[in-house]
């Protein structure tokens, strides 16, 4: 039979639509509205001191839109004016300085994409498979084109005396959540960013400036950045010594685990993004990343690992960001065990579940870069499985 | 021509700091006692500091009440399953403890200690933890003669060496193993968040739209009538002050207790009436003597407490500014149901 949306003239062929300031800084269409961060509330005590996730498994691209990129406060996303804004650098330097918002935007700038994982992100998955999606299961994680000065600048213009070894990095909200950052990174690509994605950082991300830390686990990225202190030894914080430290099977613990090892995921077909059109043309796609430089191939299973298949990149590879990659296939409509494994310019390859527990233990909490499945079932529904 | 000036070379921006800005805001404390102020407090004081203003999340143990972080406990549990990782059993270094008390506690009231409350602190986590006796006392003086337990149980990141195997510049890409069983499965624990309204979009035709509109309108106009009578004004000031109370207490649409009882409706309320919620002796006897928290009850409270009601568990010091006070019963007030 024909199709009514076609024969038949549809009121929006017919009537007219929004005038143009309807929604002067506009939202996604309601139509998009399952496509949002989500919590696990079990997870934390509270809302404040906690997590959300970013909806991966309906994304596509690379860049994260501001407004569903996950969230992770300490103390909650404070409000803090441009005006009110002030930057200290202090401690082994020439002139200790305090830098206002306006001062900032007079540095020459640069433009950089990185991606921000959470060391936790699939954290809840070293003891096994326990949530069923890719928003859960990776979902603390963003990529953002940033605007923003280099710390390297800021530090010389204060002048680092030669006994400075590391910076101390601290937020203005009440967590402050100070990490310790090694002299030669803070110099390296670390970034002073007030612009995300062209547009402000907005509230839950630091605004209206924070740090950010190529590569390395989201909790050094400190948002509402309101002091850099170098010191000639580091803090040992509470957030760099009672958290994200990575405990291995015999007790013993390890710290300083700054890097994100290289990692992806399948985001569709996926628990939360299911095949609804049967067998034929099908789009697998996903994302990966490696905090130690450019993702240089990805490889898909379709069998829980026995075979894997290159992917296509949608573009080379950019150091630490996230990169797209999609293997179209024919399917069957037989089950699948779909994986993905990364594999990094530093020659790393995304290790599967077995081979990081047989290094790490069970209790790790952190940096879970392991091989993920999907069980995809005849019906199109997918499940997260671990494999032998 | 422009040019872009050498790497080092200075722009002149920014102002120099001021020595006493420096001290406001330079507050780490590192291990080996760098930037202690000079105080002290014993376990004693410890336990009654503690008791008013840690103990609602931490318990009066330090034993930490729901999923509030425990302090105490949990020595020899690293190699075991679900390890505790307290003060005692797992932080390194006491600067640790001391530098994020002092600066980040207590939560939603932080910087708000003086440097002795904060060695008393400290000095009562320690006892909890069976790594000091009652007679302790600890200060900038005896600081660096604690030695917590697990001060040896890092090691400096060794995945380069340790995980070698995982670079791997020719991974396998065929008959890479015999067989695969699916060995574990998440519907098994089934704890993942209900996926509200996910079908809702492709489902939804457009009178059912519409319809679901008008909830929303409806759900979204109550509490506005509802505030009419307010003073807007006062509403607003008061949810700002609100944010004093948000780290234990909820408010308006789906509002649960948390640390605190929910708040809907406390305006007029008889005391206790959360229901499901443990309060503390002193409140339900309140109760039970018919308190009813009236404009007037509600300001008493609020403006101090533990004065108020001795023995409550709202660890929160009072409101000092009776505007405060007046623009925070408001705010309550317009979510009267």
């Amino acid at each position: 039979a024909p199709d009514p949306l076609i024969t038949e003239v549809q009121d929006w062929a017919s009537g007219l639509g929004e005038g143009v300031d309807a929604t002067p800084y506009g939202l996604p269409i309601k139509y998009e509205s399952d496509v949002v961060r989500r919590n696990v509330e079990w997870l934390t005590a509270d809302t404040i001191s906690s997590i959300n996730f970013t909806p991966i498994h309906a994304l596509d691209g690379t860049i994260t839109p501001q407004g569903c990129a996950f969230e992770r406060h300490h103390s909650g996303a404070i409000e803090l004016r441009k005006e009110d804004y002030r930057l200290m650098i202090n401690g082994l330097v020439g002139t200790p300085l305090v830098f206002t918002y306006e001062d900032l935007e007079r540095f020459p700038r640069e433009n950089r994409v990185y991606f921000c994982e959470c060391a936790a992100n699939s954290g809840m998955e070293w003891a096994g498979a326990q949530l069923n999606g890719a928003q859960f299961t990776h979902g603390m994680i963003h990529n953002m084109e940033y605007s923003g000065v280099s710390l390297r600048t800021l530090l010389e213009e204060a002048g680092v005396k030669p006994e400075g070894k590391w910076v101390y990095v601290e937020g203005a909200d009440a967590s402050s959540n100070g990490r310790s950052i090694p002299l030669e990174k803070a110099m390296d690509d670390v970034l002073v960013a007030f612009k995300a994605n062209g547009e402000a950082l907005r509230k839950e991300h630091g605004y209206p400036v924070r740090l950010v830390v190529p590569g390395w686990e989201g909790n050094m990225w400190i948002k509402w950045l309101r002091r850099v202190e170098v010191m000639d030894q580091p803090v040992e914080s509470r957030e760099e010594t009672s958290k994200y430290t990575d405990t291995l099977a015999n007790g013993i613990s390890r710290k300083w685990t700054w890097e994100m090892d290289a990692k992806s995921v399948v985001t569709s077909p996926s628990p939360q993004a299911p095949i609804k059109h049967g067998a034929g043309p099908l789009v697998i796609t996903g994302l990966a990343w490696s905090g130690r430089g450019a993702v240089t191939g990805v490889d898909v299973s379709l069998d829980g690992g026995k075979t894997w298949t290159e992917a296509r990149l949608a573009a080379p590879g950019t150091d630490k960001a996230l990169t797209r990659f999609y293997l179209d296939i024919n399917w069957d409509g037989s089950e699948m065990l779909l994986q993905s494994r990364a594999k990094d310019a530093t020659g790393y390859v995304q290790p599967t579940k077995a081979q990081l527990r047989e290094v790490r233990g069970l209790n790790s909490i952190y940096h879970n870069n392991a091989i993920q499945t999907w069980w995809v079932k005849a019906n199109g529904e997918a499940e997260n499985v671990e494999v032998s | 021509m422009f040019v872009t000036p050498a790497a080092a070379e200075k722009f002149g921006l920014g102002r120099p700091a001021l020595p006493e800005e420096i001290a406001a805001w330079d507050l780490d404390v590192a291990p080996d006692g760098t930037g202690l102020p000079a105080g002290s407090g014993d376990v004693f004081t410890g336990e009654e500091v503690f008791a008013e203003k840690c103990a609602v999340c931490h318990g009066d143990f330090a034993e930490g009440v729901g999923n509030w972080p425990k302090l105490a406990g949990g020595q020899g549990t690293l190699d075991h399953e679900d390890p505790l990782k307290t003060v005692g059993s797992y932080w390194p270094y006491l600067s640790t403890t001391w530098d994020y008390v002092n600066r980040s506690m207590p939560f939603g009231n932080a910087q708000s200690l003086t440097p002795d409350e904060v060695y008393a602190i400290v000095a009562y986590i320690l006892y909890s933890n069976d790594l000091v006796d009652d007679e302790f006392v600890l200060s900038d003086e005896t600081f660096l003669e604690v030695e917590l337990p697990n001060a040896d149980g890092f090691i400096l990141d060794d995945r380069q060496e340790a995980e070698k195997h995982f670079w791997n510049p020719e991974p396998c890409m065929e008959n890479c193993k015999d067989s695969v069983e699916i060995t574990m499965r998440a519907m098994v624990l089934d704890v993942t968040p209900e996926e509200e309204g996910v079908e809702a979009p492709a489902a939804a035709g457009p009178v059912q739209d519409a319809a679901a509109e008008e909830a929303v309108k409806e759900a979204v106009e109550e509490p506005v009538e509802t505030a009419a009578v307010l003073d807007p004004e006062l509403v607003a000031q008061g949810e700002k002050t609100f944010k004093k109370c948000k780290a234990c207490h909820q408010v308006g649409e789906g509002a649960k207790s948390k640390t605190g009882p929910v708040l809907n409706g406390i305006v007029g309320a008889p005391a206790g009436h959360a229901e499901g919620f443990r309060y503390s002796k002193a409140m339900t006897a309140a109760a039970e003597d018919g308190l009813v928290w009236t404009e007037a009850e509600l300001a008493a409270f609020l403006a101090k407490p533990k004065t108020y009601m001795k023995g409550t568990k709202m660890s929160f010091a009072g409101l000092k500014k009776d505007s405060d006070i007046e623009a925070v019963i408001a705010y309550l007030q317009s979510y009267s149901q």
